[in-house]
């Protein structure tokens, strides 16, 4: 059993025999040639299985520790895939601070229906437990939560969702499993939006779902092809390329992120740093809501652009891109305000991103 | 170019507003991989804010299809299904689908086995039989969806006629156009509201991509497909976008040449005795051959014919040499698809055969072989079954 830096780096090698390519081909074609009437290579029709896909998804299950994997054309397409389990009067429970673009397909696709969404700080198990009726059919958690990084016990909700039978769903897009694997704490199922860390070089679009057992991995395998949105060749030839050096970057992400949440805590014109310790990820709030749009444009360096987990560093603004979904009032309500701005922390030298957000940061403080 | 234009479909094809690149005159548009782009100011986002909302080398074959399709909104997904799944996502619990019988078995099992578990129904029709598709109305019907020619029947629905049917009672029309494409049959203008395509068949046309499309005329209609679109996120990869716009720019040109040797194909089975029955819009004794002739430009490039009995089918797959054995179609390559294991293989047996798609029926795509070759090829087979079930019965 390899370590999961080793796994990363030989995502694709040995997988063919005839030529022993290191890198494996990208398979375009869509169709494949049948001997005879029932004489399948094992694949038929690329949605259904595709063989430069399938590398993606044998991979990424194997670094989770799951059964099975399943590439999808985005992140959300792979929530949706997964919603795909559920039926009409089925409540699910989720984490209260949330991707917008979640909150977003529960609240006005899925709910018409009829499946509805609790949502409570994920944080504490007796909440989650409150929150639980007969008709709870799973819990849905981001840990860190995006975009104020709140950190859930996976164990201990694992734990209650066997006790009441329920699935536990876990979004890891943000500590890949690297620095965190759901699975073995006892979820059922994990998911990315690969776009992000897995992928790392802001050039492709991907989701990826693990599960863990016969039953939920038969039933996710019949979604993914029966709706469609699956991942394409080249796009799962570009995530396996940037898995490669997956290792590598979480290491320097991190590094970068500790120094730059020090830095940050220590600055007169910044409130609060909300950092877990870990990871790529962090979230500031600046002093005052009229400096944001002065601050993201004195940045020379960092890009002021949605998404995260990129190579490059990027500032975004929650209230406007990734959360402008959900309600002013509740997002007030759970803290993302109008001065939180998201840090996903590249790997860039850290001096210099140091020095970028200082000189935008003091900036300010001349300016009023 | 911003410049209307009233050019013919096939030079559409390749003269749009994406001919070529406006910083350095590229002719093919580039593939932008950008997951994300930079903005500017808080107050103010450029049109480009994330990938899965919006991506110049999507918006491309976005724009294309839609100006083909006489519609002005399309929107690219990452498989046929996909954009099917996301049309359907149009509807709420409680809601009801009157839709063709013989459908694709893959949108079958997404309205029996998906739809139905979150409270939104169906009802099977015939769609060629007007009185019928009336009486399956019910008060929450609010999509009619037609595949035309039908898979794997190629039964003809009139389109025109359904429309009504469904602005009578405020419904919409879903128009699968995969097996004709724009190039012979706009739906749109015959009253359609969402035309829809798995662009791995015919439009792209290569057998090297997987991709689909939907296209609506209506502003509204379009606004929801695009927020479906985004929250959704079963968007088309960027590579396959271009794949796409690439195979389209010679889809007339195969469109045409297919279409012909499609014709001349049907003929020979027609007249060859070991064939039973031919199906194909194209023929004139086909029973909607009128319809079809009024409401397209010409009957595609599939065919389905029926032989003697399973094991003849079994016999004539593996004794051809020129059509690759497989599911999908619409490629360059001849392809031969026995619906009961492939493209129906999701309908289970009972519902299949009630709908005439027996265990003796198989399905040609027919490519860009010269036509010729293939009725030499096929004309060998069903001699060698012929002979061998002679054999047979003299023993």
């Amino acid at each position: 059993m390899y370590k999961n830096e080793t796994k990363v780096a030989q995502i694709g090698n040995r997988s063919e025999t005839q030529t022993g390519t290191v890198n494996p081909p990208v398979y375009f074609s869509t169709a494949y040639r049948h001997e005879g009437i029932g004489q399948s290579t094992g694949f038929d029709y690329i949605r259904t299985g595709n063989p430069t896909r399938k590398l993606v998804e044998a991979a990424i299950a194997d670094l989770e520790g799951g059964d099975q994997g399943f590439a999808c054309s985005s992140g959300m397409a792979a929530i949706t895939t997964i919603l795909a389990l559920f039926e009409s009067g089925d409540e699910w429970i989720v984490s209260r601070d949330l991707y917008g673009g979640t909150y977003r397909i529960l609240e006005q696709g899925f709910k018409k229906w009829g499946l509805s969404s609790t949502y409570v700080q994920t944080h504490d198990v007796n909440i989650i437990e409150q929150a639980i009726t007969e008709k709870t059919k799973a819990i849905f958690i981001e840990t860190p939560t995006n975009p104020l990084m709140e950190e859930t016990d996976i164990q201990a909700v694992a734990e209650l969702a066997k006790k009441y039978n329920i699935l536990l769903i876990v979004d890891n897009t943000f500590y890949t499993p690297l620095l965190q694997r759901p699975i073995e704490l006892g979820a059922d199922i994990v998911i990315h939006s690969a776009t992000k860390y897995l992928g790392g070089h802001n050039d492709v679009l991907a989701g990826l779902i693990v599960g863990k057992g016969k039953e939920v991995c038969e039933q996710l395998g019949f979604h993914h092809n029966s709706i469609g949105a699956v991942l394409s060749p080249f796009d799962s030839w570009l995530l396996i390329r940037g898995m490669k050096t997956l290792a590598l970057r979480m290491k320097q992400h991190e590094k970068n992120a500790r120094e730059l949440a020090s830095f940050l805590k220590n600055h007169e014109n910044v409130v609060d740093v909300l950092y877990p310790g870990r990871g790529g990820m962090l979230s500031f709030r600046i002093k005052k809501e009229e400096w944001v749009n002065s601050f993201l444009q004195n940045l020379n360096l960092i890009t002021f652009a949605e998404s995260l987990g990129g190579v490059e560093s990027f500032i975004t603004y929650p209230a406007t891109q990734t959360h402008a979904d959900i309600p002013e009032e509740i997002r007030f309500s759970i803290g993302v305000c109008n001065r939180l701005l998201r840090f996903s922390v590249g790997i860039e030298d850290v001096e210099d991103l140091i020095k970028d957000i200082d000189q935008a940061l003091t900036r300010l403080s001349s300016e009023a | 170019m911003t410049k209307e234009h009233n050019f013919s479909f096939e030079t559409k094809l390749l003269h749009n507003e994406h001919k070529f690149d406006p910083t350095n005159g590229a002719v093919s548009v580039p593939i932008q991989h950008a997951s994300t782009f930079h903005q500017h100011s808080v107050d103010e986002f450029g049109k480009y804010d994330y990938g899965r909302s919006a991506n110049p080398t999507r918006e491309a074959f976005e724009t294309v299809i839609a100006n083909l399709e006489e519609g002005t909104n399309g929107y690219a997904f990452s498989s046929g299904m996909a954009a099917i799944s996301t049309a359907f996502l149009l509807l709420s619990q409680g809601d009801h689908v009157v839709i063709t019988e013989d459908v694709y078995g893959g949108t079958y099992r997404m309205v029996t086995e998906v739809l139905s578990r979150f409270g939104i129904e169906h009802t099977f029709v015939d769609m060629t039989d007007l009185t019928a598709v009336k009486q399956a109305i019910r008060p929450n019907t609010k999509v009619f969806y037609v595949e035309t020619p039908s898979n794997p029947l190629l039964k003809v629905t009139d389109i025109r006629a359904i429309s009504d049917i469904a602005k009578s009672v405020g419904a919409l029309t879903f128009v699968d156009n995969t097996f004709l494409t724009p190039a012979l049959q706009k739906p749109l203008l015959l009253g359609a509201d969402v035309v829809l395509h798995s662009a791995t068949k015919f439009l792209s046309g290569h057998s090297d991509v997987v991709a689909g499309a939907i296209v609506v005329n209506d502003p509204d209609l379009a606004k929801q497909i695009g927020f479906l679109q985004n929250s959704f996120g079963a968007v088309l990869g960027v590579q396959d976008a271009w794949l796409v716009l690439r195979g389209m720019k010679t889809l007339s040109v195969r469109m045409d040449f297919s279409m012909k040797s499609t014709l001349k194909i049907a003929h020979f089975l027609q007249n060859h005795p070991s064939v039973k029955k031919v199906y194909y819009p194209g023929l004139t004794d086909h029973p909607q051959y009128e319809i079809q002739k009024e409401q397209s430009e010409g009957a595609g490039a599939v065919l389905s014919f029926e032989l003697e009995s399973e094991e003849a089918v079994k016999q004539f797959v593996e004794l051809t040499e020129i059509p690759v054995f497989a599911v999908s179609l619409g490629a360059v390559e001849s392809i031969l698809s026995y619906p009961a294991k492939m493209s129906h293989a999701a309908m289970p047996i009972e519902q299949r055969l009630k709908r005439g798609i027996s265990q003796s029926l198989l399905r040609l795509s027919v490519g860009l072989e010269h036509p010729d070759d293939i009725i030499k090829d096929f004309t060998a087979a069903l001699e060698t079954i012929a002979a061998k079930s002679q054999g047979e019965k003299v023993r």
